[in-house]
């Protein structure tokens, strides 16, 4: 007798949690060959408002994170990546009808890749930031902050490089990401949450929705608690229809022109699309004692 | 014994007032099509001078002199070459600097200690500090080979008229690229001298156009299909409009928008010199800036004495001319924000906070508004969520410096704040829990061309000033695109 395997249930990835959707929906995730693979829940506009309350607790506790204790968790992302690399392979191989060597090759990318944004947290004040030579008896120093809750949609291809592509850019300066799953690879994404939820990352600093970017992402991108979208894996109506959304609360949105080559080596400007920069200005009491200025 | 001020009144003959002024397009002095605008001295009322405005078909010649002006001539300048035509406006404005300080007086209100002793020296100091970035924009930190947009389109506010076109203008060129930029309705004026400092300086034709209009002008501006970039100065309401419209372009968006800056004063403070920089961070230029600190957070157990206080020193700000050179605070920009700001503090009374006005006298004529603290507001209130923009503070009290910081963050706004302690690493660690682009540590108002300047949440995104500033105006995304 054949033994009959225990196949999981997919659900989301919320405040560290693997709720269902509230809405109880489903959708069936098929392989490359159209055979059912799993069920995965649908995310609901409900799950949308949850997912931006757990990102805001998240931000909080990971902003305040030391940049240090922020590039070891990302590391750590990277080690439980390179741990699990066979049941990636294996869910890579299954859904996209990718080569072994495809999907070898696809793990090594998002491995390296976080080990990229890994060594970025504790640098990104000194490149970006920096004392302001200002003409008066000022101490005055500009340094990048993380903007707070970004909004995200997943790149379809390559799916598991394009959740860690558009993932560490957004949360290793600090910010919390709501991210809208590609909808034909959810498995891989809720996987992927798997690897997130051992990788002592807050609970809430990466929150994964599956289902349809058209019906989640509209709420987002209105929603006043989200600072910023990254719209570079959508359509260009969806770009225009997010961004219009997201003039109600003047957000970021990171929509680059044409289709982001996730191969290719990364530069800064994802990371520096979700990062305010604060200049701060305090007197400088020596020069104020002599009377050149007395505040 | 009572002492009283002799008036000290700047020559108004040195701000060289014409009749009339036109725009500068394609490196000519024209008339537009639009219909003129008439500017109004705000400290009496009566008519400055006619400008010539704008039309669409004027709007159209500009922006393509404007791309030609950058294909032809300044895209393939060196960068060290565009520096130092950078450098002769900066020197242009210093020698004008007494008659745009008193022009931007006339056609502003703002006491002409500000434009003489801010302004104008400012905006000089702006165009030198980018005229040094021409040649040095690979060591900005935005990559090795960093271009230009292209035709970037302005619109800039009333409230510093020349300090706004220099903030707008002189990173646009040092980065490369070629302007049209619209001044506000009510202050065309200081801008349309910059210009003769711009031909004086003999930068290519084209280079900068400068269309005075109203706001359907600028709409028109920044929808035009052929700009590249779009920096907007201005009301949030306003830059919510330009960001939804652009969406969809390629058009790269900066927007310097609204404020409601909290100005934090802890029981440890230095209170002579809290009160000396509350009183700047509202009452500066009447109030009328995007950064005012026009919330006071006072802790608790010091809050009945540091009021009492603060209006005795706030009774003592003389409001009147503002070609006096002992004037504190001048006039209101126009009869439009007078009326707002009074509509505002009404609000503020049916509300129940409680109004203190200064018993200082107003001139007879003019739009002026005197120096109003509210005490006994609250978080919901009006006056403490809307920006007034105006001569008025609202005041509220806190216990504790956690209270102080999640008060000071209510607000959809995040542009700057202020925090006054002794202690430096409570200075510190409330500046660093602010969510504001620009926080003051026992000062207030500081600006240089070398430091960021910009805001959180709906105050916009984007800097002006330092390298950040320099972002704006390049190309700076640097992520591999797929064939």
């Amino acid at each position: 007798v054949t033994r009959i395997t225990v196949p999981k249930t997919y659900k989301l990835y919320i405040g560290g949690a693997f709720p269902r959707s509230e809405s109880g929906r489903t959708y069936q995730v098929a392989d490359s060959k159209g055979n059912f693979v799993a069920n995965a829940a649908l995310a609901s506009r409900k799950d949308g408002r949850d997912a931006v309350t757990s990102a805001r607790k998240g931000h909080a506790s990971w902003a305040n994170a030391t940049p240090y204790n922020r590039g070891q968790v990302i590391y750590r992302i990277a080690e439980m990546l390179e741990g699990r690399r066979e049941d990636f392979s294996a869910a890579l191989i299954r859904t996209t009808g990718i080569s072994k060597a495809g999907a070898e090759e696809e793990i090594d990318a998002a491995i390296d890749r976080l080990v990229h944004y890994a060594g970025w947290t504790d640098k990104l004040a000194a490149v970006f930031g920096g004392a302001n030579p200002v003409s008066g008896p000022y101490f005055s120093y500009s340094a990048p902050e993380p903007t707070g809750v970004v909004a995200a949609i997943a790149p379809a291809d390559t799916p598991l490089l394009g959740l860690v592509a558009a993932i560490a850019p957004i949360i290793c300066s600090g910010n919390s990401v709501v991210l809208v799953a590609d909808k034909d690879t959810p498995n891989i994404a809720i996987l992927f949450a798997e690897t997130l939820a051992t990788s002592d990352l807050p609970n809430g600093v990466v929150n994964i929705l599956t289902g349809r970017a058209a019906e989640i992402m509209p709420y987002l991108a209105s929603h006043a608690d989200v600072n910023a979208l990254d719209l570079s894996a959508a359509s260009p109506e969806l770009r225009t229809s997010m961004t219009e959304a997201a003039s109600g609360t003047v957000k970021r949105v990171y929509s680059p022109r044409g289709e982001p080559n996730l191969r290719a080596a990364p530069g800064t400007a994802r990371i520096r699309a979700f990062m305010e920069i604060k200049t701060i200005w305090h007197p400088v009491g020596a020069v104020s004692l002599a009377a050149r200025g007395s505040y | 014994m009572e002492l009283h001020y002799a008036p000290a009144p700047e020559n108004a003959a040195t701000g060289r007032l014409a009749t009339r002024y036109q725009m500068f397009v394609d490196g000519k002095f024209i008339d537009g099509q639009g219909e003129d605008i008439v500017s109004i001295n705000p400290a009496t009322g009566e008519q400055l001078a006619t400008v010539s405005a704008a039309s669409s078909t004027d709007i159209d010649t500009a922006v393509e002199a404007a791309r030609r002006a950058y294909s032809n001539v300044w895209s393939k300048m060196p960068g060290s070459e565009r520096g130092k035509y950078l450098f002769r406006i900066a020197r242009g404005i210093a020698e004008r600097a007494r008659e745009l300080a008193v022009l931007e007086t006339l056609d502003n209100g703002k006491p002409i200690r500000e434009t003489r002793d801010f302004d104008v020296p400012t905006a000089a100091q702006h165009f030198f500090y980018y005229a040094g970035w021409a040649d040095k924009l690979h060591h900005a930190g935005f990559g090795p080979r960093p271009a230009a947009l292209g035709v970037a389109a302005q619109v800039i506010p009333w409230n510093f008229p020349l300090l706004m076109a220099a903030w707008k203008i002189a990173p646009a060129l040092a980065a490369g690229n070629t302007v049209v930029i619209k001044p506000a309705e009510t202050t065309p004026l200081s801008i349309l001298v910059l210009a003769e400092i711009i031909a004086d300086a003999g930068l290519p034709a084209g280079v900068v156009n400068i269309l005075p209009g109203a706001g359907d002008v600028g709409s028109a501006l920044v929808n035009h299909p052929g700009v590249d970039k779009v920096a907007f100065t201005g009301s949030t309401a306003v830059g919510k409009k330009i960001q939804r419209s652009l969406a969809g372009t390629s058009k790269k968006l900066t927007l310097e928008l609204g404020g409601k800056g909290a100005n934090i004063v802890f029981a440890d403070a230095a209170q002579d010199q809290a009160i000396e920089g509350i009183v700047n961070g509202i009452f500066f230029n009447q109030g009328q800036v995007c950064c005012a600190g026009s919330r006071l957070l006072i802790q608790e157990s010091i809050a009945d004495e540091f009021l009492e206080r603060l209006k005795a020193r706030t009774s003592s700000l003389r409001v009147g001319d503002p070609l006096d050179k002992n004037t504190d605070v001048g006039a209101i920009n126009s009869a439009a924000q007078l009326a707002k700001i009074n509509e505002l503090c009404a609000a503020g009374t049916s509300e129940g906070a409680a109004q203190w006005t200064s018993p200082a006298s107003l001139p007879e004529r003019g739009f002026f508004a005197a120096p109003t603290i509210f005490t006994e507001a609250t978080s919901s209130m009006r006056i403490s969520r809307e920006e007034i923009f105006g001569p008025v503070l609202s005041t509220i009290t806190f216990r504790t410096p956690e209270e102080a910081i999640a008060k000071a963050n209510n607000t959809p706004y995040g542009l700057s704040a202020g925090v006054w302690t002794e202690k430096g690493s409570r200075a510190m660690g409330v500046a660093a829990g602010l969510k504001a682009g620009v926080v003051w540590d026992n000062t207030f108002n500081k600006f240089d061309p070398a430091a960021a300047f910009g805001g959180y949440g709906e105050s916009g995104f984007g800097r002006e000033g330092g390298p950040s500033g320099l972002a704006a105006y390049l190309e700076t995304d640097d992520e591999g695109v797929l064939q």
